[in-house]
């Protein structure tokens, strides 16, 4: 099987014909609030984000660094609900024209039916998901159902994963494939340096769909490292802290920044 | 495609990509050893002279006789070294480490028994070796959390989530995720993604096989029920696999009742009706969950039994009715200790409590022909303090009263 093409992919192609790196950016809905979340997702995309990732919390964020986990059991306690998520996206891909993906663990989809979860992304149009407790040999009902509503299951490729099991992968992928610069969980730095730009060689032989990296990117320096070497880069855990130590305004000249 | 362990729908491996080629290298490795007989004549060799086994069976003569009906029989796990069934499947997981050429260990650990028998594992075979704990475990279980420490482990207190057990797992995981290429992470129960649960009950089998074979040559003949607690369902597992054939031996988990049904406080996940169907921590099982599917808060008076999960093996068993569960409160289990304490001379831990206090109540209704028997996991030194205050022992309190201002005069001087 070899991916199809989505929505998500012709979106990120044509955004590429003016930039040469794109941006994907990451929150966790409902932290701190469901309304700053969407005056998050607003500066966002003011400040010339590409792409984003929306995080549906979960209670056992498995593969997330201290910064996601404490946002997703913060937006918890706060009573953030699955309806909520929903509901906030369908107001966010409204309002804003760039494409949005679910990030979230498997039981969220689980315990909502697979199906039903999957059509209901399509239905208010988010663009894929990214699932990263999910490998394809466990996902099969999720994969038929989103190639069925044409979205983008993303899967992940890391420094441990040999060049078949990334072929693999890319076969079960649509959209593009995410890269994770490192080992470990997301929100710890990572030094960009040659032997990442090695390991990106190796993704890009591996998929002819475009390539995101992510884990650690938190600077200029690191956005600019990636260009010529990735499609997008994808920008995480600092959001949420430059919002933790600046509040909701300083995440707007921060984005800027990196896109400077 | 690899079979991903599945027990009926019960199982998988829901595992983060960067984990991958490092299941792959568990399931060769566990594979390799479960082929070679000199890798359990190894095991057995090592739990022989390290850790008292075949730990023997005992007959509870005083309370046989005055519950009156079936005479009880207990598997005395509790006298391994280390003080609990843990240490089977540690020792087993730390020469697949050997096997493996990693050089570090880490752990979860709720009620510090797995912990303390990590750490023990690790002194003895020259590891590395980190423990997470929940912080709230940590707080109500500083016995085990010093004698981790005596022995070269780092604790670490988990302070996300509810501070318990699954918090624990969920940081060995982000632990594991980085330090995949020297360390093993011994998951402590037969729970979590595939090749762990059929892994450690393998571990652990060594249970029932030795219990079978003393019940047949203590009574000559099949104990008419087997009784275990269960909270990730390790000790239990491997007590039923002795009998699992034996169509005739009644299996029963009982599990943490904590303040009983209808209260939302308990870890009863399939002797209740609270749980349902969901996947997390790697693996799909019945988990005490919301609509959502976010995990709920679970409280047992016993650390080790306070968990939201229960293993695949066991919800499959639970299905197909082979093992029966139940649950025990937390007042019973205390009880159900005090009794088997005065009366027996044997001090239960208070996961291995609940064992007894369902046993307790249904030995009456049996023959004096029936046998039963009751799989004592571990023993109850690490619970003195929560114990004394369950009980609210006055000389223990102005121990510690005492104790606590000869530290602080120390400090003072």
């Amino acid at each position: 099987m070899s991916h199809y093409l989505t929505k998500l992919e012709t979106s990120i192609t044509a955004a590429q014909e003016k930039k040469d790196l794109l941006l994907m950016t990451h929150i966790v809905l409902g932290y701190p609030n469901f309304d700053d979340s969407l005056r998050v997702v607003e500066d966002m995309v003011e400040a010339g984000v590409d792409l984003m990732e929306l995080q549906i919390p979960f209670s056992e964020p498995m593969a997330d660094g201290p910064v996601i986990l404490k946002a997703n059991s913060e937006a918890l306690k706060g009573g953030a609900t699955v309806e909520q998520s929903f509901e906030l996206a369908e107001r966010i891909t409204k309002a804003f024209d760039i494409p949005f993906l679910f990030m979230t663990y498997y039981n969220i989809l689980f315990c909502s039916g697979v199906e039903k979860f999957v059509e209901r992304c399509d239905n208010i149009g988010i663009q894929g998901c990214i699932v990263p407790d999910l490998p394809p040999a466990e996902g099969l009902t999720y994969l038929e159902a989103m190639k069925k509503h044409e979205l983008a299951p993303v899967h992940i490729f890391t420094p441990n994963t040999p060049a078949s099991r990334m072929r693999f992968l890319s076969d079960n992928s649509a959209g593009f494939i995410y890269s994770v610069a490192r080992k470990g969980v997301t929100g710890k730095d990572t030094a960009f340096n040659d032997e990442i730009g090695e390991y990106l060689t190796k993704c890009r032989n591996a998929t002819d769909l475009p390539l995101a990296v992510g884990f650690g990117v938190k600077s200029k320096e690191d956005v600019d490292f990636l260009r010529g070497k990735a499609d997008i880069a994808v920008v995480g855990s600092e959001t949420i802290r430059v919002m933790e130590r600046e509040g909701v305004s300083g995440v707007k000249p921060f984005i800027q920044t990196l896109v400077a | 495609m690899r079979n991903t362990g599945y027990y009926s729908q019960f199982g998988g491996a829901f595992i983060p990509e960067i984990l991958v080629p490092t299941f792959d290298e568990l399931e060769t490795a566990y594979l390799q050893a479960k082929d070679d007989p000199a890798f359990w004549a190894e095991y057995l060799e090592l739990m022989s002279t390290y850790s008292c086994r075949a730990t023997p069976i005992t007959r509870l003569d005083n309370l046989s006789e005055e519950l009156g009906g079936a005479s009880i029989y207990v598997k005395r796990e509790d006298l391994n070294h280390t003080g609990a069934h843990k240490v089977n499947n540690v020792m087993g997981q730390g020469l697949l480490t050997k096997r493996m050429g990693k050089t570090r260990v880490i752990a979860e650990t709720g009620a510090g028994q797995h912990g303390v028998a990590t750490a023990t594992m690790a002194a003895k075979f020259g590891f590395d070796c980190t423990i997470y704990m929940g912080a709230h475990d940590v707080a109500r279980q500083r016995p085990n959390v010093f004698w981790m420490e005596q022995m070269g482990a780092e604790v670490i207190a988990v302070t996300e989530g509810s501070q318990t057990l699954k918090d624990a797992i969920n940081e060995a995981f982000r632990d594991w995720v980085t330090n995949m290429d020297n360390t093993h992470y011994a998951l402590g129960t037969a729970c979590g993604p595939h090749p762990f649960p059929e892994m450690v009950s393998w571990f652990q089998s060594v249970i029932g096989t030795e219990a079978r074979a003393q019940m047949l040559e203590r009574t000559g003949k099949l104990p008419s029920k087997v009784y275990a607690c269960v909270g990730g369902g390790s000790n239990a597992m491997g007590l039923f696999s002795g009998f699992m054939d034996d169509d005739g031996v009644e299996l029963v988990g009982v599990e943490a009742g904590g303040r009983g049904r209808g209260t939302g406080q308990h870890a009863a996940r399939l002797a209740y009706d609270d749980a349902t169907i969901g996947v997390a921590q790697g693996y799909k099982t019945f988990f005490l969950q919301d609509r959502d599917g976010q995990m709920q808060d679970t409280h047992s008076v016993s650390a080790g039994l306070d968990y939201v999960g229960v293993s695949p093996i066991l919800s499959h068993l639970h299905e197909t009715k082979r093992v029966r569960f139940e649950a025990a409160n937390d007042n019973e289990v205390v009880a159900a200790m005090q009794t088997t304490v005065r009366r027996e001379g044997l001090i239960p831990a208070l996961e291995s409590s609940h064992a007894f206090a369902q046993a307790y109540l249904e030995a009456p209704k049996l023959s004096k022909d029936d046998n039963i028997l009751i799989n004592m996991s571990g023993r109850a030194d690490k619970d003195i303090f929560t114990v004394a205050d369950a009980i609210e022992d006055p000389k223990w309190r102005e121990f510690i009263i005492n104790k606590a201002k000869g530290y602080q005069q120390g400090i003072n001087q």
